[in-house]
């Protein structure tokens, strides 16, 4: 393994948060830090909290930051190595051996007897288990990266414990064992990053072996940046309204609350409804962009007067 | 330096967060890579580094503010004696001999009246490591663990000072007793202190375990009402410890039957040549569970945890029915659904709980109304004393429950001897039970629990 200088966006805690901002995330001290911790500490990072708070959005953040490829490997349930590691190329294998056929006839043809043509051919039985018929999935792909690389995760608890098993390895040593062929080491350790939606509690072993960063909802500072840094025409004031509605709406006890993508969402939304101002009746039917079931809807439609109210007044305020 | 963040991680283990050998050396990486000049930097860095869980993450927070309360960092701590032997301030009392003692009651002194604040601390801090106040498990050790600090700090010089000053009867030997006094006072205020915090960070979570532990090995029927409010903390606690444990479902394959059709399917790329094999896997039941209680008087004390335990479990036993009974049956999943877990209850024992236990009574009318709740997945989970006051206990009945269920299991809150005296039935329903135990604290029930759930990984 050789290791490559530090890169710039790496060098400090700051740094990290810098780099970030310059590809439009907003991050905060605490992802910052974890950032670089598992850079320096050459470790992955399992990275958890609800859905849609940008858990995905920061590996391929970081990469782009660092300019960095993004091999990203989506987990579900049935993934196997064969998806996820390597797969033997049995297609171009078969078709080989058929293409092959008559100059292995040549090479045996000189040879008497059964034993003399079984020692020729075992000069060449790895031929068709060599990287030549090797087809490297995401994960093998990321150790053959040669000048760094981000390798993502996503949503780890979706697939099999099996699976979890299988990462281990690649976790904690960044190797690879194809039996046929050896172990494979990475040429520059990659930056993992896994990503969770707690479905699931994922296994000690895993856990113990990862840094663990919890992404919560931002806080209304932080939300405002971030829907400025994606929605940019977005007025000061609607944004100011918008974001304390949503914060408002995360304090309501819903079965699924509104994340930071909501939120962008409704922005463009309400942006293209050419709104400059949340008014009760605007709010009521565009609740359906930021709430996804309808008994949510409904008891945030019951509300949406007093809640808009609110929402201008603290926007006021802040 | 490495002892202060050891110490951390032994108190982070104290208050229950595992933290294995390897993340503490990541700890150590990371303190390395970090220093401690940054207070929220390190406290961020180990919040990643060390803890795992949303739980953990809290424990954390709270502790890192208690641990690393004082404003100094520790590796600012001045060398201990031996580095300079010279130094007036000794805090180790035990290998000076009484030639010193005078000095001792000196530095003691000096120390109470600096108002240097850091100092102070440094001080606390290497006679707390001196009187192992780390070692600290209950409140009540406290003026131990100060006394103990006191001594290391040399306050027996002092002491002997003071009596020799109040022996003296004149007006500035009087004098010098008060401002001895008074050093003494707010040294031993500054222990106290630092021995409370230590406890905070070290005792706390031992004395929490200690009790939790004790309450669920208390039988249920026993628990006052304080106790009960720590139950409910430790039943929750207990089936979340049952959910992790039974929601890693797995797969088994079942080698040597060969899935045909979908080794077809899976090899249709390779012209039909089977190089992908697809073996057929074993189905599991999903865990399915019919809870009959007997509420009357005698058991229903029971009857609240066992549902408090089921509903707690909602996530890993989906399919749950619930029955109460006392001289009639009723289905109550709808209330312990809707209402709260205390109104539910109340009102179960309310609608319920009333009029003589008839199990026969109970029996016909679960297969009467909810006969069809029961199939060949349900493990029927009974909850009751057998005490049918002398009706018909119906064993037709329940052998049919018996036969229809996955399995049938009862939990008796009456110790085995008391089996069978008077009007109890339990050992004629014996026979048909998968297993019958006797159930009289929490620990029984999650035994119980952790069995039934078994049957279905």
């Amino acid at each position: 393994m050789t290791a490559l200088p530090i890169p710039i966006g790496l060098s400090s805690i700051e740094a990290v948060t810098e780099g970030l901002a310059g590809v439009g995330y907003i991050s905060t001290r605490s992802i910052s830090t974890a950032v670089y911790l598992a850079h320096h500490l050459r470790k992955p990072v399992l990275i958890e909290g609800p859905a849609g708070v940008g858990k995905t959005d920061l590996a391929r953040s970081v990469a782009k930051c660092l300019n960095y490829p993004l091999l990203r490997m989506q987990c579900y349930e049935g993934l196997d190595e064969s998806k996820a590691l390597y797969e033997w190329k049995y297609g171009k294998q078969l078709l080989y051996t058929q293409i092959l056929k008559e100059k292995i006839h040549d090479l045996v043809a000189d040879a008497d007897g059964l034993d003399a043509s079984f020692a020729k051919l075992a000069d060449f039985q790895d031929l068709f288990f060599s990287r030549e018929f090797l087809e490297p999935r995401p994960l093998l792909k990321a150790m053959e990266q040669t000048g760094g690389s981000v390798l993502l995760i996503d949503e780890i608890d979706k697939s099999d414990e099996e699976f979890e098993a299988l990462l281990l390895e690649i976790l904690s040593d960044y190797q690879v064992t194809v039996p046929e062929i050896g172990t494979i080491e990475a040429q520059v350790p990659p930056l993992v990053m896994l990503t969770s939606n707690a479905t699931r509690e994922l296994g000690d072993a895993l856990k113990r072996r990862c840094l663990h960063l919890h992404i919560d909802f931002p806080d209304a500072e932080r939300e405002r940046l971030i829907v400025r840094a994606r929605v940019p025409e977005i007025s000061a004031s609607l944004l100011a309204q918008l974001v304390a509605f949503i914060q408002l709406v995360r304090g309501e006890n819903l079965r699924k609350l509104p994340s930071i993508s909501e939120t962008i969402d409704w922005a463009r939304t309400l942006l293209l409804l050419h709104a400059d101002a949340l008014e009760p009746t605007m709010v009521r039917e565009t609740l359906n962009v930021i709430l996804k079931r309808q008994s949510d809807i409904l008891s945030m439609a019951a509300k949406a007067e007093a809640l808009t109210r609110d929402a201008v007044k603290a926007a006021e305020a802040a | 330096m490495e002892r202060a963040l050891t110490n951390y991680i032994r108190a982070l283990r104290t208050a229950g967060a595992a933290v294995s050998p390897s993340e503490a050396i990541d700890a150590a990486r990371t303190l390395a890579l970090i220093g401690y000049a940054e207070r929220q930097t390190l406290k961020d860095s180990l919040s990643v580094v060390l803890a795992k869980t949303a739980e953990e993450k809290d424990l954390h927070d709270r502790l890192f503010d208690l641990y690393f309360s004082r404003a100094t960092p520790s590796n600012e701590i001045p060398p201990t004696h031996g580095d300079d032997g010279g130094e007036p301030e000794s805090d180790r009392s035990s290998d000076k001999d009484a030639g010193e003692g005078g000095d001792q009651a000196d530095a003691l002194l000096d120390l109470a009246n600096s108002n240097d604040a850091n100092r102070m601390a440094v001080a606390m801090e290497r006679a707390g490591a001196a009187a192992g106040v780390d070692q600290i498990r209950f409140a009540s050790q406290g003026a131990f663990f100060a006394r103990r600090m006191l001594e290391a700090l040399g306050v027996e010089a002092l002491e002997q000072r003071l009596m020799d000053r109040l022996r003296t009867r004149t007006p500035e030997a009087q004098a010098k007793a008060q401002e001895l006094m008074d050093a003494r006072s707010a040294v031993t205020r500054e222990a106290r202190k630092f021995v409370d915090r230590r406890f905070e960070v070290f005792g706390r979570a031992a004395t929490e375990t200690f009790m939790n532990d004790a309450v669920a090995n208390r039988a249920i029927d026993k628990l006052s009402l304080r106790d009960m409010e720590r139950m409910k903390a430790v039943v929750a606690k207990m089936a979340k410890r049952l959910a992790v444990r039974h929601s890693r479902r797995r797969k088994v394959r079942n080698r040597g039957h060969l899935d045909i059709r979908r080794t077809l399917r899976a090899n249709a790329g390779y012209d039909g040549v089977p190089f992908e094999v697809v073996f057929k896997r074993k189905h599991r039941d999903r865990p399915k569970i019919v809870a009959i209680c007997d509420v009357s008087g005698s058991v229903a004390a029971y009857v609240r945890f066992l549902l408090m335990f089921l509903y707690a479990l909602s996530e890993t036993v989906a399919d749950l029915g619930a029955f109460a009974f006392a001289h009639e049956l009723r289905d109550v999943s709808g209330p312990l659904k809707h209402l709260t877990f205390e109104a539910a209850m109340d009102y179960i024992i309310q609608e319920v709980g009333s009029g003589g236990t008839d199990y026969g009574q109970a029996l016909i009318d679960l297969r009467e109304h909810s006969w069809d709740q029961i199939d060949r997945r349900t493990t029927v989970l009974i909850l009751g004393d057998g005490r049918s006051n002398h009706t018909d206990p119906r064993l037709d009945i329940f052998a049919e429950v018996a036969d229809r269920a996955k399995r049938v299991v009862w939990l008796c809150p009456e110790p085995p001897g008391r089996w069978g005296s008077g009007d109890s039935e339990i050992l004629r329903y014996r026979p048909f039970c998968t297993r019958l135990s006797h159930c009289a604290t929490a620990l029984d029930l999650e035994q119980a629990l952790d069995e039934i759930l078994l049957a279905y990984d």
